[in-house]
């Protein structure tokens, strides 16, 4: 697993995916944060199967989405504390972006 | 030596604008982390458009002048007056033979440290915003050859094109990179909020810093998770409840330029200052007073389909909305003299 910006949290959550989610054989989750309207990195590897969970650490509601050709995806709105997650399927580059503040971007490169 | 001592350095610190610590007892002075709110003295502009004296005065020339218009008769100005706080004082916009348009004008105050522009955000810069209403059939409704072709042959502007834009064309670019610089120069940043900022207790009432922190308080008004600092706006997009969503057909806002469905019916946080000034509020002027706005919040929204996360029930005692309402009346930069451009005969 790759955690990011809380290794204690992210331990935990990626023994819940492990035994509930169902998770590929050699799938990771690396986990983000969104804090002081920032993603809490600006680039990230992954490889195709691999889960990114979104953590909204700010008293206000964040959005995550991408438009881009390797993965579509909209995970909607969530206030502080809330998070999804998106299964990167497909090799590419993935541009994501918080809709509710453009200036938030991160970029995802899934390999194979 | 003496300019060593504990006494001196704070004098040189002072000079240089950083007052002392506030008293931890003293709840109505400004704190270290309030500083955040300060404006730069300056907004920021591309590398290509850096201001000088002829470029702000043509662009303010421009700004003013109605026959950048069809019908000679609308001005950016018109929309965006200093007699109401470069705003106009209507619900919504009137354009082309006073249409009645679908948005509030918002102000032109602080624009130009804004990271994206206009209410659904389609224009990034205040360069490429500018030509927009001129273009547009439903504002000033241009037709941009015949207004260049003007331009270019008016002495008055050709001599104050060749001012600013040395050997470029008279043409869109250079046009909107004029309006842009003047658009920078209408800045707020000496406000009671500002002067209190800098240090100076006395410069809000006791109710204003109250109602301060109860806006920036996550679990109180929670108004500064959108109206961030510096400049009281997030640059982002938040559908906020307003009854006008709940109608038919209703204004999707930045859904139309980002098809998220999140941002269904999202417009962008204006920014607060002088907000005092620029009633009635919110993007289709659904608000007459500041107050009606604070209580839009407290009831968290009225429409809720495809409400931001972020608009809740506040629980506020209406003696709490005053004090939050008070204190954005501490926002306003007291009114200074303006002088209107000198516009070239025909």
């Amino acid at each position: 697993m790759q955690f990011h910006p809380q290794p204690a949290i992210g331990s935990l959550v990626v023994a819940a995916a492990c035994l509930f989610t169902g998770l590929p054989a050699g799938a990771a989750e690396h986990v983000l944060a969104q804090k002081g309207k920032a993603f809490s990195v600006k680039k990230l590897q992954v490889k195709v199967g691999d889960t990114v969970k979104f953590v909204n650490e700010d008293p206000f509601a964040h959005n995550v989405f991408s438009l881009s050709d390797a993965k579509s995806f909209d995970l909607g709105s969530f206030g502080q504390g809330g998070s999804k997650t998106v299964t990167l399927d497909k090799p590419g580059t993935v541009e994501v972006e918080c809709a509710v503040h453009p200036d938030m971007r991160m970029v995802i490169e899934v390999g194979k | 030596m003496n300019w060593m001592r504990p006494w001196a350095l704070a004098l040189c610190l002072s000079t240089l604008g950083w007052s002392a610590a506030p008293a931890a007892d003293d709840p109505l002075a400004a704190t270290p982390q309030d500083r955040q709110w300060l404006l730069p003295a300056v907004p920021p502009h591309p590398d290509d458009n850096a201001p000088t004296a002829a470029r702000v005065e043509l662009g303010k020339m421009l700004f003013f002048d109605a026959r950048l218009s069809s019908e000679r008769n609308l001005s950016c100005a018109g929309c965006h007056s200093p007699l109401y706080g470069w705003s106009d004082g209507l619900g919504t916009a009137k354009g082309f033979r006073s249409k009645v348009l679908g948005r509030a004008s918002p102000t032109i105050v602080n624009s130009g440290y804004n990271t994206i522009q206009m209410w659904d955000g389609r224009r990034a810069t205040l360069e490429h915003q500018a030509m927009g209403p001129m273009e547009s059939m439903d504002e000033m409704a241009m037709n941009l050859d015949a207004l260049f072709a003007w331009l270019a042959v008016n002495p008055g502007y050709k001599a104050a094109f060749a001012a600013a834009y040395p050997g470029e064309a008279i043409d869109k670019t250079t046009t909107s990179k004029a309006i842009a610089a003047f658009e920078r120069t209408v800045v707020s940043s000496d406000s009671p909020f500002d002067r209190w900022l800098r240090g100076d207790r006395q410069a809000m009432t006791a109710q204003q810093v109250k109602g301060f922190r109860l806006f920036a308080d996550p679990a109180k008004g929670n108004c500064a998770g959108c109206h961030q600092a510096p400049n009281f706006t997030d640059n982002g997009f938040h559908n906020i409840g307003l009854t006008s969503y709940g109608q038919a057909n209703p204004d999707v806002g930045r859904f139309a330029i980002k098809p998220v469905p999140s941002l269904k019916g999202a417009f962008k946080t204006p920014t607060l200052r002088d907000v005092a000034l620029t009633a009635p509020y919110f993007h289709d002027g659904s608000a007459a007073t500041l107050m009606d706005v604070v209580a839009h919040y407290n009831r968290g929204g009225e429409v809720r389909t495809n409400l931001s996360a972020s608009v809740k029930p506040l629980s506020l005692s209406n003696g709490e909305m005053r004090d939050i309402v008070a204190f954005m009346e501490a926002l306003t930069t007291p009114a200074r003299p303006f002088t209107l451009p000198t516009l070239p005969a025909n």
